[in-house]
């Protein structure tokens, strides 16, 4: 008999299909959805409803199914360092923490705990062996790859995982396009076969959006924006909210050409904007480097947001150095380095 | 082995004289009870004779009787019909229900703490006590803990210091083992729940002592006396008023085997876990209670182990998602967050057995140890 699966459900398509196609080849599965948010909040994978979906999908499916309750361990590994990284000015990415501190050490632990060595998710990746390195132990090498759907590819926030988390991962719809998981959810008549993707960090409501939430948990700084040269030109409610080559927002005076914030000085809460040639720079300063395996050298194909464009750098010392001058990165956005499309590691800008 | 079901204080099987006496209902298609004619009739002469069973059994007058759908809304009734019908203020110890505590925190009550044993800290309800308080609501038996809440020294609280209130008490945990007549002789008002002694889910009743006015919550057709509107669940009562008079007669000699099972359940768990903790006082719990903390472990991990090995047992209440909750009921006892995440309550009933027992003390300690090995709590 094959080794029990533990698959996390949010109750939307892609963690319904994955749990259905795991049933299907003959997997033994349990299906749990993790309660890791209180507060308000009108999307992502905390509601009643989601759990509602998950529960009636795993009833379809004939597997158990169990909420864990992460609220605090979510509060504290994710909705805390978010806002503190609001008011230190950089731009976290807490979906990328989330699957850090919650999915893949919080509930893989639980996981093992409970008998259950695999666990699986719904994430448009692929996990990949890596024949050019040696392991040690006999295992292979194992390395984040992109998923089919490239329009969906979540490799970007799975590129923490380390050896010991691959080995006991499973990513079922990886190969399959969102339409074909949509096809699959509708051939065995799941619920959640056309409900729309989540897009949005799960904590934050559609209405109210970040500036609503982290008004109640942090203070806000009114900011000046000033040109290249000095020159006051327009407004911002929040400068902890305001990200480097951010365009919209600033209550600029009109006309011209586009500008973009090049600079953010939390402490005289001024805002610089210039044109977009101000934006670029030869070379990203990097901390919290870590690797999939072993130290990679480049070149490196490197992706600096979730679905965002790629650009090739190379890893010197303390930063990458770019092969063309590229946009700066906001601080606090990680910076995934592939080779090809495998997920070799990853850092933060500095 | 086969399964053993621990989880009586949530709920009990239907018993079979419950299910019979409801089977007979069904069976004799009878009419509404609040029409006119013969299959009426016989509807309303099966709600008298449930209502003069459970008057019976509580200590009280037939007319006082109110039926309701479930524990929750006769502890609704109780606060909220009081509070409609007079105005004023009510309180209740922080280890209530929610059934009783919400309905006192919306009202904006007075809520007041207890003691590490899991009784009611008297000075500090004697401090809540005032003329304005026109309710106090104090469970018999607490559902968590299983303690019993002696109600003489709160009714002369209530007489010394607030004289125009009521005494309501939250019986569904009491009934299944306690004697309701004497126990709740200091009270005006007293809720039980039908599935938690045997009966069907969804029926319960609220029993008036004496002339306490209550603003009706469910308005419409008049039924029991204007208190509580909507046709009665005929077959529901009756299957309540059977699995009543089936506990009355059997309470003595279940408390007695039931309360050797726990004493036996909670000395072995005791004895082979280290840092385990029984919450309150043996002594003073209904027979069914066995409520440990396990020091450094999740509850909700706990009991998915248990789950595996056929062992089902509740830790503190479920929110709306179905995740666990901190307990309420250890917090206000003044238990640390290392104590109370790992609380567990096995609770046994008329149908637990001795095998029921052993299979708990084989799973629990190597679960237990398990977690503390690979899950352990996470310190906040």
């Amino acid at each position: 008999m094959s080794p029990p699966v533990m698959v996390a459900m949010s109750g939307g398509v892609d963690s319904s299909v994955a749990a259905a196609l795991l049933v299907e080849q003959g997997h033994q599965v349990v299906g749990v959805t993790l309660k890791l948010w209180g507060g308000t909040s009108d999307s992502g994978c905390c509601s009643v409803s989601d759990v509602d979906d998950a529960r009636r999908v795993a009833q379809q499916l004939g597997i158990e199914h169990h909420v864990f309750n992460f609220g605090e361990h979510f509060d504290r590994h994710v909705v805390e360092p978010y806002v503190d990284a609001h008011a230190a000015g950089r731009t976290p990415n807490p979906c990328i923490e989330c699957n850090r501190h919650v999915k893949f050490e919080r509930l893989v632990t639980r996981a093992r705990a409970l008998g259950f060595d695999l666990v699986a998710t719904g994430h448009h990746a692929a996990i990949v062996p890596d024949e050019t390195v040696a392991s040690a132990d006999g295992e292979p090498v194992r390395r984040i790859g992109r998923g089919v759907d490239r329009a969906k590819d979540q490799s970007y926030v799975l590129h923490m995982l380390g050896q010991d988390q691959l080995r006991g991962l499973m990513l079922p719809i990886g190969h399959l396009t969102k339409e074909e998981v949509r096809a699959h959810a509708r051939r065995l008549g799941l619920r959640t076969a056309a409900k729309p993707d989540s897009q949005d960090v799960c904590f934050i409501t559609a209405t109210g959006g970040r500036q609503v939430f982290l008004r109640d948990r942090m203070a806000l700084t009114p900011g000046r924006v000033i040109d290249g040269d000095g020159r006051a030109v327009g407004r911002v409610d929040a400068v902890e909210l305001v990200t480097i080559g951010q365009r919209k927002g600033l209550r600029a005076a009109g006309g011209g050409a586009p500008r973009y914030v090049t600079d953010i000085d939390l402490g005289t809460a001024t805002v610089t904007v210039g044109p977009r040639s101000d934006l670029f720079v030869e070379r990203t300063a990097i901390t919290d480097l870590g690797w999939s395996h072993l130290p990679s050298s480049g070149p490196f194909v490197v992706q600096v947001s979730a679905h965002g464009p790629t650009a090739s750098a190379v890893l010197e010392d303390d930063h990458l150095r770019w092969h063309e001058p590229h946009q700066r990165v906001a601080p606090g956005q990680s910076m995934v380095l592939y080779h090809d499309d495998q997920v070799m590691g990853g850092a933060v800008a500095a | 082995m086969g399964s053993a079901y621990l989880d009586n204080a949530a709920t009990t099987p239907l018993s079979a004289a419950a299910a019979d006496a409801m089977q007979a209902v069904i069976d004799a298609r009878l009419g509404n009870p609040s029409g006119a004619h013969r299959l009426a009739r016989r509807a309303q002469e099966v709600l008298d004779e449930a209502r003069e069973v459970v008057a019976d059994a509580l200590g009280g007058p037939a007319g006082g009787v109110v039926f309701t759908g479930g524990g929750t809304e006769a502890d609704n009734l109780a606060v909220r019909g009081v509070l409609g019908a007079s105005g004023g203020l009510a309180v209740c110890p922080a280890a209530e229900h929610h059934a009783v505590l919400h309905p006192v925190q919306q009202a904006n009550g007075r809520v007041v703490g207890l003691t590490t044993d899991g009784r009611v800290d008297l000075d500090r309800l004697a401090e809540a006590l005032d003329p304005d308080v026109r309710v106090v609501s104090v469970m018999a038996v607490n559902n968590e803990n299983g303690m019993i809440q002696p109600l003489e020294p709160i009714r002369e609280l209530i007489d010394e210091r607030a004289p125009a209130a009521v005494l309501h008490t939250d019986a569904v945990q009491g009934a299944p083992w306690l004697d309701l007549v004497a126990h709740t002789t200091p009270a005006d008002l007293v809720s039980i729940s039908a599935h938690k002694f045997g009966g069907p889910a969804g029926v319960g009743a609220l029993l008036v002592r004496g002339d306490v006015e209550l603003a009706p919550q469910l308005v419409g057709g008049g039924q029991e006396r204007g208190r509580r509107a909507g046709t009665h669940n005929v077959a529901g009562i009756a299957g309540m008023a059977a699995a009543l008079a089936a506990t009355v007669g059997a309470r003595r000699e279940t408390g007695q085997r039931v309360g050797r099972l726990r004493d036996r359940l909670a000395d072995a768990l005791l004895a082979e876990v280290d840092d385990c903790v029984e919450t309150g006082v043996r002594a003073a719990k209904v027979a069914g209670n066995c409520h440990l903390c396990f020091s450094g472990i999740e509850s909700e991990a706990l009991l998915f182990l248990l789950e595996q090995q056929e062992v089902y047992a509740s830790a503190a209440a479920s929110c709306s998602s179905g995740a666990q909750e901190p307990s309420h009921v250890l917090a206000a006892m003044g238990y640390p967050r290392q104590l109370a995440g790992g609380s567990l309550r096995l609770s046994l009933g008329p149908t637990t057995t001795e095998a029921d027992v052993e299979r708990a003390v084989a799973v629990i300690p190597p679960a237990v140890a398990r977690l503390r090995e690979r899950d352990p709590l996470q310190a906040p």
